[in-house]
């Protein structure tokens, strides 16, 4: 049992286990499994810069699935949006990050 | 000549010299005498007259030599010009500014005799001598030709000029005029039009949601300790409950943004407290469930009595008469109660209600139907399927765990629903392809299986209950087959295929399910129809049996006479055994009365007869003991339960002698029965 416990405080301590959790989603599966990886990867490469990686996302969400996406990364806001049904995702990363992707005209 | 007129005399001197320069002037103009004698007389007399405007210099300025430059500059020009240099995006002087002064400029109408529009002109000028000298030329070669003999020095010289000539005749024709070679003209039409037409439209925009919250640190950190919790209790625990957090995670995380299921949460915690109240509400009656036990029965020799608990009512079902009864096998405080009507005139309708003794006041589940529910029975192994069969010969499953209004499974005509009223249904044991299945039986004389096959249910017929006698038709010769109607049935603890059924001529047959065209064994049991029929809890050969011709009877099925029979002074509704006793059974009659016998303490009369109902107003209809509790629930025709409590006597177990071990069991059972019945069955003669 101690070990387990160790390992879960490095862990928290490190921030390695950087898993995704998803707080709220009703896209559909094959896409929700695809923004989440975007959403790593770009937090991943712009880990310094929000913006950047809000950007990059943002883009690649557009030209995939069209019209106007909107991203927002960070590690404290609140929101309140109105977005299209079945696309939007909120979830969290990498201990301290936060992202919410939505499309809305 | 100005005149000037001597008044001025300050002015004089100056008009003089004026005069006298206007005077030379004129002289140099008109070279007129115009004398001025007086001028000369005046130049004598001459002192230096000054302009008025004239400086005052001094000597020495006036001896001042002032040189004067003249430039080449256009004064005009300006000095400085200043530029923006939109290169250097600075403004910048003009370094050299041009002097140049234009005092007069016209266009002119040169052209250079080599240009294009001199070229141009020379040909059209040409051109126009050349008509006319076209004629004057044209016969010139003839002539030429003539004269070629003679002339053939001249004539090549002036047919290579002439040529020449014509040569640049025809260039200019080339450039003026492009021959038609093919007749061509133009000509333009128009085409119809097809008119046009405005068309709008619009579509739906997307449906849109609203969606909010926060990210905060603290937020974030509380999901991730969450998900590390889940994951570590995950490992620790065994398979089939991670199925359970993973629902309970989702509930978690989608009742955190969702807002819509807040009745439903509330409904659990609604119930619980609905339990607590009417467990505060009922208190006594609760305590005396559990712990009372009548001390008046010590005083009684060997009778008992029942303690009414609950009265079960529901609204709704207020006119239906108790069709049916049935204690849950796996939760013994849950019950089901199958509402209708006897009455053959008043079928209207029908409910199915499940009770629990934690809450008297409202049913945990309730069905409506539009037939009355004859019988109703729970499955051993899966407590929450009711089979139920109705009035118009139908039979259902309910499952009362899915949150539906009817039932599961519904047989049809089409699926081989009885045409009569179903009297009867029970669960058997899963048949060879495990799949679960009940029996019926009904007036049409027809002992139906059906078993429940995915989404359908299936029947097979088991037997039909053909009448002995058989009617010729005079007619036609043949022999139809009556059949009879079956109000009751039962099947045997332990051989699965032995079962009984008792018709409503009064006879019981004893069936097996192997054989279908035979009956093993017929008894002439009653008068009326049998109502109820019961094999005996440990006794692997008695049965019971009640009709409403009064009688009670109790049979070993190896013998065509009963061995007791009871008169209970009214038509008997139902009959049952109880379950902790094989010789203890409890009867119920129209005129409201519970009897309870116990054989092992008298053989003749009820222990216990009690009036539950006023038998003016109410008929109870069927009864049935709790497997577990003390406790016997009785309906009426007015569709309340009763729940009763034995009292002490009700319920002994023999004592056991001194020195004997209180034997507790199946085969004690048994064994407490044969006694009995080696005692009544000396007498008679043993038949088989």
């Amino acid at each position: 049992m101690a070990e387990p416990e160790a390992k879960k405080e490095d862990a928290d301590s490190r921030r390695i286990q950087t898993f995704p959790i998803v707080r709220f989603c009703d896209m559909p599966e094959e896409m929700k499994v695809e923004t989440m990886e975007l959403c790593v990867t770009a937090c991943e490469k712009f880990s310094a810069n929000n913006e950047t990686a809000a950007k990059m996302i943002k883009e690649t969400m557009d030209k995939r699935f069209g019209a106007s996406w909107h991203v927002v990364v960070g590690e404290g806001f609140g929101f309140e949006v109105t977005h299209e049904m079945k696309n939007i995702l909120y979830m969290y990363f990498g201990g301290n990050m936060a992202v919410c992707v939505w499309k809305c005209t | 000549m100005p005149l000037k007129t001597k008044t001025r005399s300050v002015t004089a001197p100056p008009p003089v010299p004026s005069a006298k320069a206007a005077s030379k002037k004129s002289k140099k103009d008109d070279d007129d005498g115009t004398e001025m004698g007086d001028g000369d007389d005046w130049n004598l007399g001459k002192s230096l007259i000054k302009p008025p405007d004239q400086l005052d210099l001094t000597e020495q300025e006036l001896k001042e030599e002032i040189t004067r430059v003249l430039t080449a500059d256009n004064p005009h020009a300006p000095e400085n010009i200043v530029r923006f240099s939109f290169k250097e995006r600075a403004y910048k002087q003009v370094p050299v500014i041009s002097q140049m002064a234009i005092h007069f400029a016209r266009d002119g109408n040169l052209l250079h005799k080599d240009s294009d529009e001199a070229k141009r002109q020379q040909s059209r000028g040409k051109l126009s001598e050349e008509s006319d000298a076209e004629d004057i030329s044209a016969p010139l070669p003839s002539e030429s030709a003539e004269k070629m003999d003679t002339e053939e020095e001249e004539l090549p010289d002036a047919k290579g000029a002439e040529e020449e000539e014509e040569k640049e005749v025809i260039r200019p024709r080339q450039e003026r005029k492009i021959p038609n070679q093919f007749n061509f003209s133009e000509r333009a039409s128009q085409t119809f039009n097809n008119p046009m037409r405005e068309n709008g439209c619009q579509t739906e925009p997307p449906p849109r949601a609203s969606f909010a919250s926060t990210a905060n640190q603290w937020e974030i950190f509380d999901a991730y300790e969450e998900v590390l919790a889940k994951q570590a209790m995950k490992k620790e625990k065994q398979k089939p409950h991670t199925v359970k957090k993973d629902e309970v995670s989702k509930k978690k995380i989608s009742a955190v943004e969702s807002m819509s299921d807040d009745i439903s949460r509330v409904s659990k915690v609604a119930k619980i407290v609905e339990r607590m109240v009417n467990q505060n509400s009922f208190d006594d009656i609760l305590q005396d469930f559990k712990y009372f036990e009548d001390p008046s029965d010590e005083f009684r020799d060997q009778e008992g009595t029942v303690l009414p608990l609950w009265k079960y009512f529901y609204e709704k079902a207020k006119r239906l008469a108790i069709t049916s009864m049935c204690w849950n096998p796996k939760y013994h405080d849950l019950f089901a109660v199958g509402h209708g009507s006897y009455d053959f005139m008043k079928q209207n309708r029908g409910m199915l209600l499940v009770f629990s003794l934690k809450n008297p006041t409202y049913p945990e589940y309730q069905y409506s139907s539009d037939s009355s529910v004859l019988c109703l029975d729970f499955h051993n192994m899966y407590p929450h399927l009711i089979a139920v069969g109705f009035y118009d010969g139908c039979v259902a499953v309910y499952n009362i765990m899915e949150n539906a209004t009817g039932p599961t499974y519904k047989s049809s005509p089409k699926s081989g629903k009885h045409t009569d009223p179903v009297w009867q249904v029970k669960w058997q044991k899963d048949d060879l392809d495990n799949n679960i299945n009940f029996c019926s039986v009904s007036s049409d004389g027809r002992v139906v299986s059906w078993a429940l096959i995915k989404d359908e249910i299936v029947y097979t017929d088991i037997i039909k209950l053909t009448m002995d006698g058989i009617c010729k038709d005079a007619l036609e010769n043949l022999q139809l087959q009556i059949m009879g109607c079956g109000t009751s049935f039962d099947f045997h603890k332990q051989k699965d295929n032995l079962f009984l059924v008792g018709t409503e001529e009064g006879k019981i047959h004893k069936c097996s399910k192997a054989y279908s065209s035979e009956f093993l064994d017929t008894y002439e049991a009653h008068h009326m129809a049998v109502d109820a029929l019961h094999w005996n809890t440990f006794h692997p050969e008695i049965f019971i049996s009640c009709s409403s011709d009064w009688t009670v009877k109790i049979w070993d099925h190896n013998l065509k006479n009963p061995m007791f029979t009871f008169d209970l002074n009214a038509p008997v509704g139902d009959v049952t055994w109880s379950p902790y006793s094989s010789t203890v059974f409890a009867a119920v009659t129209t005129n409201g009365k519970v009897h309870v016998f116990d054989l092992n303490v008298n053989k003749y009369e009820p222990i216990c007869e009690q009036t539950i109902v006023n038998k003016k107003r109410n008929k109870l209809t069927h009864i049935a003991f709790n497997p577990t509790y003390p406790i016997i629930m009785v309906g009426d025709e007015r569709g309340g339960v009763s729940i009763l409590k034995l009292s002490p006597n009700l319920r002994k177990q023999p004592k056991a002698k001194k020195g004997q071990e209180v034997q507790k069991g199946p085969e004690v059972e048994i064994a407490k029965m044969d006694k009995l019945l080696s005692l009544v069955r000396d007498p008679d003669m043993k038949q088989n």
